[in-house]
């Protein structure tokens, strides 16, 4: 990746215009992904499957939330917008986030006899945890220091999410016929929405094309090799490539939940934006 | 580039320095920025103290507390009228940036401290902070704070929290 001009700051990135754009497209993916599943996860508050679940979860969920700020705080110095607006402002159609993780947990609602699917929390943590500890590994060598010295710090945290959601698996895998089956319907749902993790949206091109990280394809399969051999060790049958849902979050094109999801996390931030926290 | 700093100048970094001490870990009150290891630089122009602090964990929400602690306690000192805080992620904070002192502290606290020289693939062997028992689990990775998790001595029968490795 030696051909790429090293960019230190984002004073030197707002030079180039064309450079800071392909910064601020990637960056709302990686910020939106984390921030949305965040909120996603938050959303199993006191309803996961005991105790310390709970606190594992949230833990996770907040983890991941600061992960989402530091992406924010990036685009803000971009000129993108305040951070905290960005996160709660923006409507469903400028949030780049992949579809797999807007989708709500299960039936029910959180406030509404919530019916949520464990075994779909799992797959789906699990699955873009993988594919994110690929993504931040590829951006160590990014073109833009910022990324490269926030991926290794989110790397250090990154792992031990993977740990904890590794465990579930393998113990759903290899427990009861119910448990497993509800893995492997659970396994099938992200599947259908999985592939879209690896695109790197419209403006990829110029996205690759300045460094800032490796193209789609690489990221595609070191994701789905990395992921094929922990579903093998799992006992799992491997589910084949990926497909992708009709809408295409990283277009901007999202689903009813997306919305949902905003209207909620936003309720109390959009009475008063200029509150202080 | 390089400026020749003042006498002023680094006498009034050591006060900072000094004052730091003082300033704890919200979430572990028994050792403090210091040594932890979270206070990188600091740097006092015209009576601005300037701070760098590498956060233990990117999310972590006491890092306003703690920003907010550095900045009343830095204008105590002599000269200093103003206190930039930046939380920066070069260098990366580690656990094996815990002073040796504070790992001690740690113990007594009922927290184990990390391991030194940690790496990916090795095992984590925690001793119990309260009878030194190797014989101990993990209940919980994750804890009451993003850096800790839950442990159980098996030997002394007490729950415990241990500093994850962070590598």
């Amino acid at each position: 990746m030696g051909e790429f001009l090293q960019i230190k700051t984002a004073q030197q990135a707002l030079k180039n215009q064309e450079y800071t754009q392909a910064a601020v497209d990637l960056l709302f993916q990686l910020a939106d992904d984390d921030f949305i599943l965040a909120y996603r996860g938050s959303e199993w508050l006191g309803l996961a499957p005991h105790i310390e679940e709970d606190v594992a979860f949230s833990s996770m969920s907040q983890d991941m939330m600061g992960h989402a700020v530091m992406y924010y705080e990036m685009l803000e110095q971009l000129g993108a917008g305040k951070a905290d607006d960005l996160a709660q402002l923006r409507e469903s159609g400028a949030f780049r986030n992949a579809i797999l993780v807007e989708r709500k947990n299960g039936l029910g609602g959180y406030n509404e006899d919530p019916h949520y699917d464990w075994a779909y929390a799992i797959v789906r943590s699990y699955v873009y945890g993988l594919y994110k500890k690929v993504r931040l590994e590829a951006l160590l060598k990014s073109s833009y220091t910022p990324l490269v010295l926030g991926s290794r710090k989110i790397l250090t945290e990154h792992r031990y999410h993977l740990m904890h959601w590794q465990v579930w698996l393998k113990q759903l895998a290899n427990s009861t016929p119910e448990a497993r089956g509800r893995l492997e319907a659970a396994i099938a749902k992200v599947w259908q929405d999985a592939g879209e993790l690896s695109d790197l949206g419209p403006n990829a091109d110029s996205i690759v094309r300045f460094g800032l990280i490796a193209d789609e394809a690489t990221l595609r399969q070191e994701w789905l090799a990395t992921t094929q051999d922990l579903f093998q060790k799992a006992g799992l049958e491997w589910p084949g490539e990926p497909g992708a849902a009709p809408e295409r979050g990283r277009a901007g094109v999202h689903t009813a939940d997306l919305a949902q999801a905003l209207a909620t996390l936003s309720e109390v931030y959009r009475i008063d934006p200029a509150a202080s926290w | 580039m390089a400026q020749e700093k003042t006498d002023l100048q680094e006498q009034q970094e050591a006060t900072c320095w000094e004052l730091l001490q003082e300033v704890k870990d919200p979430e572990i009150p028994a050792i403090s920025m210091v040594e932890m290891g979270m206070i990188h630089k600091v740097r006092v122009e015209a009576g601005v103290a300037h701070v760098e602090v590498l956060p233990t964990f990117v999310g972590c929400p006491a890092l306003e507390i703690m920003k907010k602690n550095i900045t009343e306690k830095l204008v105590e000192g002599e000269g200093i009228d103003e206190v930039q805080v930046r939380f920066v992620y070069d260098p990366q904070w580690t656990s094996d940036r815990i002073a040796a002192e504070a790992r001690d502290k740690l113990r007594s606290f009922g927290i184990a401290p990390p391991p030194i020289d940690f790496k990916a693939g090795d095992a984590w062997e925690v001793t119990c902070p309260y009878c030194n028992s190797p014989y101990t689990q993990i209940d919980n990775l994750f804890g009451p704070a993003a850096c800790r998790s839950i442990l159980y001595c098996r030997h002394c029968k007490n729950p415990f929290e241990a500093l994850k490795p962070i590598y």
